[in-house]
This record gives structure tokens, sequence and C-alpha cells, in this order.
């Protein structure tokens, strides 16, 4: 039915310079290459971190693939703090081993050399696991580069009403896309459950609302939730217990939270205005929603337990669609002003908000578990596309995605 | 005639009504509502759209007129559009509202779905919401002039349906929207 030879490409554009981020060149790795370049693959994984500032092929001085042959002068006269070299063996049929050094090219010294043993099917996997062990050894922190994502394509099918939507998993840099479900009705708002095993989703494939969990294993489903009216925005608890979600049944969209082992709801917002899009603080204490309460939609903070919401934004005429970062220190959302809808970074302590995009229809953020990150929706020339940017905005890379418009991604944890 | 009049004045009622019950809540269409005038006269294209194929259905039915088959009669128009981040039904729909709720009230039998849509700027599940206020909107006036809630089935979907693809106002001002389907039995 639906032709999904989805292609990712990549273009990686550092938007306001990285003049705090490391030099780092990754040499092209020696040795039989099972049909992908792993280095290269590297490379652009660890340029799409305002961390490090990549350098390109075409200004390497040399192409060592052993320790032996590293010229450490030529890669410092470059100004290059790190070097990273690897070769590629084959071991048998299909499999293969990559052995890869991290120097420091000031010192000439080497901080660390590992093997990772692979299948030539998971060639892209097993480059994305270096990028995040160089991630973990330069920054100290734990890179988000073979985790994944989900998003929803829009396709034009037979007429100009009639749509194909798909809700993909695939790679964090959109390589490997994978169908979860398909319909000609539309699928909304995918949410990863915390051990990354399933998937929450809204389909209206029944011509209504409904929300779904998926196991992404087996594929199998189970329809949580087909009240009449809204049953949309489900939000996974930390724990992976609960399911926050908007739900009309009652006449007007409220919060509740349902409790997964017994499908028991439990309301959280009781306004005749709109209460919408849960998000949970990282403790499962709190939940943040949009509420257009006050004349226009705003973020407000609440109890998981319910009581009185408190306002949390002013600033700007439309604050919607709220993600804890992962810290909890900050929220990010869908900042609306003078007509321009932007990626916002407010820090909850200081209430300060930081417009960190550049579009004028972006949507939809989802923080990388280590909150260097943020994914979100947004339009080129027309096209919806999905976008990471740093989260300090230094760093913003399109991910494109062939066969359709893609539209509300989710970062896996 | 005599039955046209009292539609007009059930529905005065459910202007001040309908007033009434959002009192709380001031809503001011700033970002692009404020220029946008009057959607309808500017788009007045109701023949495209999920009415058209329902239209054999009602072939034949008649109230004082109105007949659900007939591509001029009252009961062609069926999408009411909407300014901005605003669920409020403008002076000009009214119209609409009123033939379909006349047909409905005579005609119980007769069911409708009422189809929510927004414009996509903003977050998706925001938009569904505003599809939904909207498709209330235009059920309160409805179950003011007669109609029963049984016959008004109220679907949102939000910014995922446009009517037009595109982006820019033009696009937007025919993707706000309440559509009036009659489905097939």
């Amino acid at each position: 039915m639906i032709s999904s030879q989805s292609r990712a490409e990549l273009t990686v554009e550092v938007t306001l310079g990285v003049e705090n981020a490391i030099p780092i060149a990754i040499v092209p790795f020696g040795g039989p290459q099972p049909g992908e370049n792993l280095a290269g693959i590297v490379a652009a994984d660890l340029a799409r971190s305002s961390h490090f500032k990549v350098l390109s092929e075409s200004q390497m001085p040399e192409r060592p693939s052993t320790p032996e042959q590293v010229q450490f002068a030529l890669w410092k006269a470059l100004g290059q703090d790190n070097l990273v070299i690897g070769q590629v063996r084959q071991g048998g049929t299909g499999r293969y081993e990559v052995q890869f050094q991290v120097f420091d090219a000031v010192r000439g010294s080497q901080l660390a050399s590992l093997s990772l043993p692979f299948a030539a099917e998971e060639s892209r996997k097993t480059a994305h696991r270096i990028a995040d062990l160089i991630y973990h050894l330069l920054t100290g922190e734990n890179g988000v580069y073979a985790t994944r994502i989900a998003y929803v394509t829009v396709a034009n099918g037979d007429g100009p009403i009639d749509r194909r939507y798909v809700l993909h998993v695939a790679d964090a840099d959109g390589f490997n896309p994978q169908d979860v479900v398909k319909s000609r009705e539309p699928i909304m708002s995918p949410a990863w459950s915390p051990d990354g095993k399933k998937i929450a989703y809204v389909s209206f494939e029944s011509k209504r609302s409904a929300i779904f969990i998926q196991n992404l294993a087996n594929g199998e489903r189970e329809k949580v939730s087909e009240l009449p009216g809204i049953n949309g925005a489900p939000a996974w608890s930390p724990d992976g217990r609960q399911l926050a979600m908007t739900l009309s049944k009652d006449g007007n969209p409220e919060i509740y939270v349902m409790t997964l082992s017994n499908h028991s709801l439990r309301r959280i917002t009781d306004h005749f205005a709109i209460d919408t899009e849960p998000a949970w603080s990282r403790d499962g204490s709190q939940l943040v929603f949009t509420s257009d309460r006050g004349g226009k939609p705003q973020i407000y903070l609440v109890s998981a337990d319910g009581g009185q919401p408190q306002r949390i934004t002013y600033e700007g005429d439309y604050n919607a669609g709220a993600a804890f970062s992962p810290n909890g220190k900050s929220l990010a959302m869908v900042h609306g002003n003078a007509g321009d809808y932007r990626i916002a970074l407010m820090n909850l302590a200081s209430k300060q908000l930081r417009v960190l995009t550049k579009g004028s229809l972006d949507e939809s953020p989802s923080f990388a578990r280590n909150g260097s990150m943020i994914l979100y929706a947004s339009q080129n020339g027309g096209k919806a596309e999905l976008t990471v940017i740093s989260t300090d905005g230094k760093v913003r890379d399109k991910l494109r995605i062939d066969g359709g418009e893609a539209r509300e991604p989710a970062w896996s944890p | 005639m005599k039955f046209v009049q009292t539609g007009v004045a059930l529905l005065t009622i459910a202007i001040l009504a309908a007033g009434c019950s959002s009192s709380g809540r001031t809503k001011t269409y700033g970002v692009d509502g404020s220029g946008m005038g009057a959607g309808g006269a500017e788009i007045g294209k109701y023949g495209y759209g999920p009415g058209r194929n329902d239209s054999a259905a009602g072939a034949g039915v008649r109230d004082g007129g109105a007949n659900l088959g007939d591509p001029s009669g009252p009961l062609a128009k069926r999408i009411i559009y909407f300014v901005y981040d605003s669920s409020e039904v403008q002076p000009e729909y009214l119209t609409v509202i009123n033939n379909h709720a006349s047909f409905l009230a005579a005609n119980k039998a007769k069911a409708i779905v009422l189809q929510g849509h927004a414009d996509e700027r903003g977050s998706p599940e925001y938009n569904i919401a505003l599809g939904e206020q909207r498709a209330q909107s235009v059920a309160k006036l409805m179950k003011l002039q007669g109609v029963a809630d049984s016959q008004m089935q109220i679907v949102s979907f939000g910014e995922e349906k446009p009517a037009v693809n595109g982006h820019g106002e033009n696009a937007w001002q025919q993707n706000r929207r309440v559509e009036i389907i009659y489905p097939e039995r």
C-alpha cells in the first residue's frame, strides 16, 4: 500500500559557531568496511553535538589506522585536541570486529583502546555505540547516538484529502526507519515507555480518537482508551505504571492519569477551558500541561495528585506542548510570539525563557535522554521535517525523511 | 415564514447564551485573527469536501424547501470557518448553522457528525482540543434550536486533516473549520 522506502539524509548545520567545542578528528577506519563507513557515521554523530568540532576528511594530513602510524605533530599543528583511528577486521561470514583508539593529540597519549565485534547488519548501530563511547570518554556524560526516535509521516494518497499516516521508529540519526503502524486516518502523539520497549500513541483508525499501547518487539497492542470525545496526549509516568492523558468524556478536555494495571482513571484538572498535553516531572510528583483558562494557551504546573494548578509561563501569546528536561530543571515548549512558533527553553527556577529555534512553525519538542539535544518538528520550504538542536542552541541538524512529511517526533529513553 | 423567524430568534438567544457561558475567558486574536475578516467570503468553495458524496443519501428529504441533495439549496453549505485560536462562531455562519439545525429538528431520524479542525500552527494536541471546542460551539447553537444531542456526534481532527495543503494565511483560514457531515447509511 505504501512504499515506505524512507531514506534519511543528514546535513549538519552549525548555526552559531562552537568556540568551546573540542576539536576532534575521526580518521576513516582501515580494513574491510561492511557496506557502511563507520568513521563517517561516528563523525556525523559527534558533529551534531555542540561539544565537538569535527575535522572534515578533506583537511586530514594523514590516514593512520594503527597507533604506530600516527604522527601526532601533524594533528597538533592542525589544532586537534583529540584523534580517533580504527581498523575493521573480518571474523567469519558476515562477522566483523572494529578496534579503535582515542588519543589526546596534544600530549600524544592514548586515552582508550576498545574493540567491538558486530554483524554486518549492525554496522550503523556499532558506529553509534562508538560515538557514545567517545562522547562519554571526553565529556563525562552518556551519549544518545544509539537511541531511537519515533515520528509520524504523512503522505498524500490517491486524492487531495486521501492521506497515509505511518508511525515509524528509526535510529537517532533517522536511518533504518521501521513501520510501527499505518493508517488512512491520523496517528498522533507517540510516547515511549520509560524502558523503551513500548510506544503509546493516538490513532483515529476507527474514525475517532483512541489511545493504544504497542509492544515494539512483537507488534502486540492494547487499546487503553476510547471514550467519547478526545482521547489524546498520552504521557508515561517515570515508573511506567501510569499514563497521563487528555479526555473530554465529561464535555471538555481535562487531564487524567490512568493506572495501567487496571485502567482506572484519576482526574487531575477540572476547568471549562482547554486542559491538555500533560508531561511528568522527573520524580513523577508533578505534571505540567497546556491550558487556555487564562484566555490564551499557557503552561501550568499541578501535583500528580490533583489540586490547584499554578501558571508558570507569562511570556508571549502562546506557550504549549511542554516537556521536562531530563534533569528536571527546565521545560522545552512551543513558544508563539508575533506569529512565529518556535521551541523555547524555560529555566524553572528563574522562569527565564530562551528561544532556541528560528523557524516559524516549530513544534513537538522532545529531549534526548542526556538533555544535550532537543528533537522537534519544523517546516522548511513548505515541507515538514525533523530537526535536532543542541540545548545551547548552537548546533542544528536537519533530518530529512523521504516519503512524506515527518511530524510529531519523540526521542526514546 | 413563521418558522424562519422563530429560528432567528432562537439563534439570538443562543449567541447570548454562548457569550455567558464563556464570560470567564477573554480571547484576543492578536496574532492573525484581527486582520482576517470574513474568511468565508473569500473562500466560498463549499462544493469540495466530505459532504458532497453523501448528498444522494438525503435526496428526497424535504423540509420547507431544504433538500440535502440540492447543490444550491440551503443545506449545501456545510463548512463553518473560524478565526485564529477561537471557537466563537462568526455571525456570517449563523445562517448555515440555522439551516442545518432547522432541517435536523424537523428530521429527527437524521444525524450529523460535526468534525472540528484547526490550522497547522502551534501544538498538535492543543489543536485537537481547539477543534473540539469549535465543533461544540456549533453543536450548542444547534441544540438550542431543537437538535437532539443524539443527532450530533463530535470528532476533532485538530491540524491532522487540513482541507488545503500548504502554509500561510490563505491555507490556514480554510483549515480552521467545522464540517457538518451527513454520514451515508
